[in-house]
């Protein structure tokens, strides 16, 4: 090869090249080859890290925390737990319910305590112990609510043959919108209480019930709750019920990406000696290759030497989960300017569109997206009727846009579509600036080429929507840090790209002639 | 539909990527372009170097000056009101006095003070400008185009871009204005550009949205008549804006005026590639010619690099239009 003929600064663009895509598969490598992490998605088994984060306020007492975790249950088998708590006693019991309690003898000021666990995902459909029924309590009303329990269990029994079937005609009843008045008399006066009306009318036409609590996994979730739900016997068998709600089935589908975290009647967290607690979950989901890798990996990720973001707190691995797929919405985005040459207005604006879609599903983000700037544009043209001065205009465009989203989002929630809240997850700053681009573009150059650049931006973002949720991308960007040094020696290549771009050889298409 | 990368590199067509980081960032230093991107500045440039551009009126600096427009427009028949850094003929406007004293458009259409003085308030927060960010206007004596040309061009000023490498002209064109392009002198508004032999100033080929034409769409007239007076001197002046400006990869947009002669309306450190359609013609293979220079030819005189530039790019008899 004859070097005389590059300059200084591509040779050293060159090396930077070589040493950034050999770090980068090394990386790669050494996790796969040591950790035995899989490079390929899919021929692996799902395990999902959970950590809880309790917080109260301590002061100076002694503490006692007893928090619920996760026992035998069909479809998840746990692999290990841990907790972490500075300078507090811990202990796990087991039994029916089994807990984690943290004492200590005194402490003062905010505590935070952790509890972490992996959990496998099985095919096991049957739990090796089974949780014995409650015992069946003796509940009684007043008037005029005594006799509307009365006609609405009956109703329900009627229809029904088991315990099952019986608890399923009951949620149905609560569940119907157009509900008879016997029902809405309970759900004017219980309100906010009706999981315990349930489980108690439940009991009254003696069926052993209980709220019990659950986990929805969703991966790079953070801060989340635990939902309640119901569960009910028949004779030594248990079924997981969901309490009527809109737009769910009632029973708990078996494969459902739902971890019962408290199993029997009993409170999921219990502070004593402190105040204001509260516990908030996290989880990401990994593959991981071998069952023994998994212990394993865990006690290394623990370890002090172990500098990887897999070393950090859940909550923070699941932020980092999505930050580590901004990289490839920016390599698609690269691709698309230089290779191909479409036009998009505002550079990366395409990228942060579509981290909104990841959050709010492509359909909803898409009309979302579309709604606001379109009514954007239609404000800012009588806007600029006023004769504002430019900063003040986009501030007013923001405001307009925050307010179309309150709109939107409280249209869709009336309308019984929860998915439609995540719009607020929108960018609205950029969204703001990419209104008022398009509409100083819409007056200099034509309707035609606000299509072309919107249609351009869109088009980038949906690429990039696709790109960023692909679980293989997922998979390798958050399992292998390494890919992120690939990453950068593929853009800097496409940075010293002087050829011609996809769309040039339309544009000079003359010269072919 | 398409043509193949192989035969627009045997064609010496310049591609995007390849003028971002061969020609604009290889030739013209960053620190250099506000010169350029300020039509203001340019203008000092040139008057310091006595290069002749359009008179100016006045300088609309600051929302105070907006209100007083009327004082500075006083007695004042015809202008033309430019952002100092919009881009591409962004927010200029043309304006002549009718017999009642109301200000038109080339079109007929009247302009009130009020909306004059809007379209001065939106360029001074910087709406036309690059960027957004906030700028100033200018008020220009509007341009006497020189007879011989003022057939070719529909109601607008025609304006010759030369791209200047190392301060040698290595291609032309002309740009005339149509219906399609509203007075404007774009190409990818549809004015119609048309190729200009480097030697002769003598058409080439002409282009409309990319497609070869023959006439002006609008005045009829047979684009192969045209001829540019003093070609000469206009090509030394596109060379000396190379000193002037210090950037070796330049675009000089340039008229003719009547009274004047040629003038400087402005440069653009990031000149468009369409000149080569225009052309009919790729521009690499007249590059990489200037790219081989030696010292000794980087020192020579505007006049003496015209004179190189007409003896190499000089196009074939049978080429002409």
């Amino acid at each position: 090869m004859n070097f005389k003929k590059y300059t200084d600064a591509q040779i050293s663009l060159f090396i930077l090249v070589v040493v950034l895509l050999v770090i980068g598969i090394g990386l790669t490598m050494h996790r796969h080859l040591v950790y035995e992490v899989p490079l390929f998605y899919g021929e692996t088994q799902t395990v999902w890290s959970v950590e809880a984060k309790v917080e109260f306020t301590a002061h100076g007492d002694p503490v006692k925390v007893s928090l619920s975790r996760p026992g035998e249950q069909p479809g998840f088998t746990v692999l290990n737990e841990a907790g972490a708590s500075p300078g507090y006693g811990l202990n796990f019991t087991e039994g029916a319910s089994p807990k984690a309690e943290w004492t200590v003898r005194t402490a003062s000021g905010r505590q935070e305590l952790f509890y972490r666990s992996d959990i496998l995902v099985t095919n096991q459909s049957h739990a090796r112990q089974d949780i014995p029924a409650p015992e069946i309590k003796a509940v009684s009303w007043q008037e005029p609510y005594a006799s509307a329990i009365n006609e609405v269990l009956s109703r329900a029994y009627i229809t029904s043959a088991d315990n099952y079937s019986l608890t399923k005609e009951l949620l149905k009843q609560f569940k119907n919108t157009e509900s008879e008045q016997h029902v809405e008399l309970l759900r004017t006066q219980f309100n906010d209480q009706i999981p315990e009306l349930i489980v108690d009318m439940l009991h009254k036409a003696n069926v052993p019930a209980s709220i019990v609590y659950g986990l929805e996994l969703r991966d790079g979730r953070r801060r989340q709750a635990l939902i309640p739900l119901l569960s009910v016997w028949q004779d030594e068998q248990n079924q997981i019920f969901h309490f009527p709600e809109e737009s769910k089935s009632v029973l708990v589908e078996k494969n459902a990406p739902i971890m019962l975290w408290q199993q029997t009647e009993s409170p999921v967290l219990d502070v004593l000696g402190a105040t204001n607690s509260s516990v908030r979950f996290s989880m990401i989901r990994r593959e991981e290759s071998t069952f023994a890798s998994v212990a394993q990996n865990l006690s290394d990720q623990y370890s002090f030497f172990n500098f990887s973001i897999h070393s950090l707190p859940i909550e923070e691995q699941a932020l980092f989960k999505t930050i580590l797929i901004i990289p490839i919405g920016a390599l698609v985005v690269c691709i698309l300017r230089v290779l191909i040459g479409l036009k998009t207005s505002g550079t990366f604006m395409p990228v942060l569109i579509a981290l909104a879609f990841v959050q709010t599903s492509l359909v909803i983000g898409l009309i979302g997206f579309l709604l606001v700037v379109a009514t954007g544009l239609v404000l800012r043209s009588y806007l600029s009727r006023l004769n504002l001065l430019l900063v003040p205009r986009i501030t007013a465009v923001i405001i307009t846009v925050i307010a179309i989203i309150g709109i939107f989002s409280v249209l869709s929630y009336k309308l019984g579509l929860t998915e439609g809240l995540r719009i607020t997850f929108f960018p609205m700053i950029i969204l703001s600036w990419t209104i008022e681009r398009m509409s100083i573009l819409w007056e200099e150059e034509g309707s035609k080429e606000v299509f072309k650049q919107g249609g351009g931006s869109l088009f980038t973002a949906v690429l990039a929507y696709w790109v960023m949720t692909d679980p293989w991308v997922r998979h390798l960007t958050f399992n292998f840090l390494g890919i992120q040094f690939v990453v950068l020696a593929l853009v800097l290549m496409i940075g010293s790209y002087t050829g011609y771009r996809l769309l040039e050889l339309k544009r000079f298409k003359e010269f072919g002639r | 539909m398409f043509v193949t990368p192989w035969k627009l590199n045997q064609r010496g067509i310049l591609g995007m990527n390849r003028r971002n980081i061969e020609y604009i960032s290889r030739y013209n230093q960053r620190r250099l372009f506000p010169l350029v991107d300020n039509k203001f500045k340019t203008k000092v440039l040139a008057e310091e170097a006595k290069i002749n551009t359009p008179k100016l009126i006045g300088l609309v600096e600051s929302q105070y000056d907006v209100t007083h427009l009327t004082d500075i427009l006083k007695g004042i028949n015809g202008f033309a009101i430019k952002p100092a850094k919009g881009s591409g003929g962004k927010g200029i406007m043309v304006l002549k006095r009718n017999v009642e004293g109301e200000f038109i458009k080339s079109s007929g259409a009247v302009v009130s003070l009020g909306e004059l003085q809007r379209h001065v308030t939106n360029t001074l927060a910087g709406l036309h400008s690059l960027g957004g960010n906030p700028d100033v206007a200018l008020i220009e004596e509007l341009i006497e185009v020189d007879s011989f040309l003022s057939d070719f061009s529909f109601e607008g000023v025609p304006d010759i871009r030369v791209i200047v490498c190392r301060g040698y002209p290595v291609m032309a064109m002309i740009r005339l204005a149509t219906r399609a392009s509203d007075g404007k002198a774009n190409l990818h508004q549809g004015a119609v550009g048309v190729g200009l032999d480097i030697a002769t100033g003598r058409p080439l080929n002409a282009v409309q949205f990319g497609e070869p034409v023959t006439h002006h769409p609008d005045t009829g007239r047979d684009l192969s008549t045209l001829a540019i007076p003093g070609w000469h001197t206009l090509l030394v002046l596109a060379a000396r804006c190379y000193e002037i400006s210090g950037l070796g990869y330049l675009g000089t947009d340039m008229v003719l005026d009547s009274k004047h002669g040629p003038m400087l309306l402005e440069l653009n450190a990031r000149p468009g590639l369409a000149i080569q359609l225009a052309n009919g013609e790729g521009l690499l293979h007249r590059l990489r010619k200037i790219d081989a220079l030696k010292k000794r030819e980087l020192s020579l005189s505007a006049e003496e690099r015209v004179a190189l530039s007409q003896q190499w790019f000089a196009s074939k008899k049978e080429n002409l239009l």
